[in-house]
């Protein structure tokens, strides 16, 4: 990484836990719930009852919908503490596990799609938003570049156990992350999230050449 | 200035645009060789796409069903049998089912009231695979075809097409899944990715919107088959961890309000080919 680029990813990590994620768009309704509901259930209500229980919003994504991510500072505030209450730090206290299984983890984008066989181990799907290890061109734009992170923060513990956090639960630091909450939700085990972590701190990880 | 600006504005975006804003070389590299390759499959000569018109007249001509008659005494909307600019202006509210549909539920509609056809069979195949064409695909190439050249003109002015975009809109921003992505997750902002591909901006009325309205229904080549708007929805349903959408349900038909409305004045050109 050039001297140029590590101040700037700074600036993007600081943004990491500072911005909503959000459009632009501000909060206006339209039209009724009930009328959305009805509309909802027409299109979804033959889909298996544990599917349609994944689409009824709990209270933080409820006011997520209702604001359009553009939550006022009282419910982000709301939101961030009822979200870090979710977060589960490994009881070993180890935060970092092993980084070639995050990086297969980062890359593997199948799981809890309808499509999915049943039993598929769900991957982090990572690059489908962020860059990480530079080789890898095939990355989306949807989050920051996550390249050098590790490095870029000196292997920092209180940036490493934020890290574990914003995975396990983004909201637990940005009401309204558009990051999935992977959890909180169940989505990654902690092993995995464990592993992703190493993927973006660990010296020898690619992330961080 | 509100909290998000002044947040944004407190941790440097100027940093994080230069950051986003310059693509490396190799990435350029890859962009021009996506771009080449779209360039090579669009020749409308060679786009298979154009059999399933084909197929789709003859569908549209055949007499079926218990009446055994053709669905050309079927109103998409401007009157019994008259194709040409029907696609543009729909979904739009029908009286004689009093609802608002797309071209799929209204041909539905008229198989079995005009035709009296059994459309389970239909149904069943309405996304085609290996060894298996779908009757709706062709139909909707073949009439959908019958718009090219025209504007996207999605009628608003009943009140249950004016619900129908409303509910639409709200679909578009609701999130949910063991992700809790919504549609605006991806299609939300100008100018991003998944992975190397790029993603339309649907959260306001703009270029991206019209051209991506105005190429469906499309042959994915990396499908081998044409596709409709229906069939995009529910990929995109899928790929957001919701539940299956129901074929021709009155929420897909609002999404499609909605993003038709987004994409309102597009230049129809179908069916299109693309990856």
């Amino acid at each position: 990484m050039t001297n140029i680029a590590t101040p700037i990813l700074l600036g993007a990590l600081l943004c990491l836990t500072a911005i909503p994620g959000a459009t632009a768009q501000t909060a206006k309704k339209p039209i009724d719930d009930a009328i959305v509901e009805k509309y909802l259930a027409s299109t979804f209500s033959k889909a298996p009852p544990e599917w349609q229980s994944r689409i009824k919003p709990d209270e933080t994504l409820a006011a997520c919908n209702k604001f359009r991510n553009e939550v006022p500072p009282a419910e982000a505030e709301k939101i961030v503490a009822r979200e870090t209450a979710k977060v589960k730090f490994p009881a070993d206290g180890k935060l970092m596990g092993d980084w070639k299984s995050g990086a297969k983890i980062a890359n593997e984008g199948r799981g809890n799609q309808f499509s999915d066989p049943p039993g598929t181990t769900a991957g982090g799907n990572c690059y489908a938003c962020h860059q990480m290890e530079a080789a890898e061109l095939s990355y989306g734009t949807l989050g920051p570049s996550l390249t050098g992170y590790g490095k870029a923060w000196k292997n920092d513990p209180e940036a490493i156990k934020r890290a574990y956090a914003k995975v396990y639960d983004s909201q637990s630091q940005v009401a309204c992350s558009n990051m999935p909450r992977f959890g909180a939700n169940g989505v990654l085990t902690e092993a995995q999230i464990k592993d992703i972590i190493a993927f973006l701190f660990d010296p020898q990880s690619p992330v961080n050449k | 200035m509100n909290r998000t600006a002044a947040v944004v504005a407190a941790c440097g975006l100027t940093a994080l645009a230069l950051l986003w804003g310059r693509p490396t070389q190799a990435q350029d590299a890859a962009e021009k060789e996506i771009e080449r390759y779209r360039a090579m499959i669009s020749d409308p000569m060679s786009n298979p796409g154009y059999l399933a018109v084909d197929r789709g007249e003859n569908l549209w001509q055949e007499k079926r069903g218990s009446k055994n008659v053709s669905l050309e005494g079927c109103d998409l909307g401007l009157g019994a049998g008259k194709l040409d600019g029907a696609f543009a202006k729909l979904p739009r509210y029908f009286s004689d089912a009093d609802r608002v549909m797309d071209l799929e539920q209204r041909l539905l509609w008229c198989m079995q009231n005009l035709q009296g056809l059994d459309t389970k069979d239909v149904v069943a195949r309405r996304f085609s695979g290996p060894g298996k064409a779908s009757d709706m695909e062709d139909l909707i190439a073949f009439i959908a075809n019958k718009s090219n050249g025209m504007k996207i003109d999605v009628s608003l002015s009943h009140p249950r097409e004016q619900e129908a975009a409303a509910v639409g809109e709200e679909m578009f921003y609701r999130r949910g899944g063991v992700n809790d992505f919504s549609c605006a997750t991806c299609h939300g902002e100008e100018g991003k990715r998944i992975r190397l591909q790029g993603l339309p901006n649907f959260s306001k009325p703009g270029q991206a919107a019209r051209e991506t309205m105005a190429s469906w229904p499309t042959y994915r080549v990396s499908q081998s088959a044409v596709r409709t708007m229906q069939h995009r929805l529910w990929d995109c349903y899928r790929q957001q961890r919701w539940p299956i959408p129901e074929y021709a349900s009155d929420g897909i038909t609002a999404l499609t309000v909605f993003l038709q409305k987004q994409a309102a004045g597009g230049e129809i050109n179908v069916p299109s080919i693309k990856r």
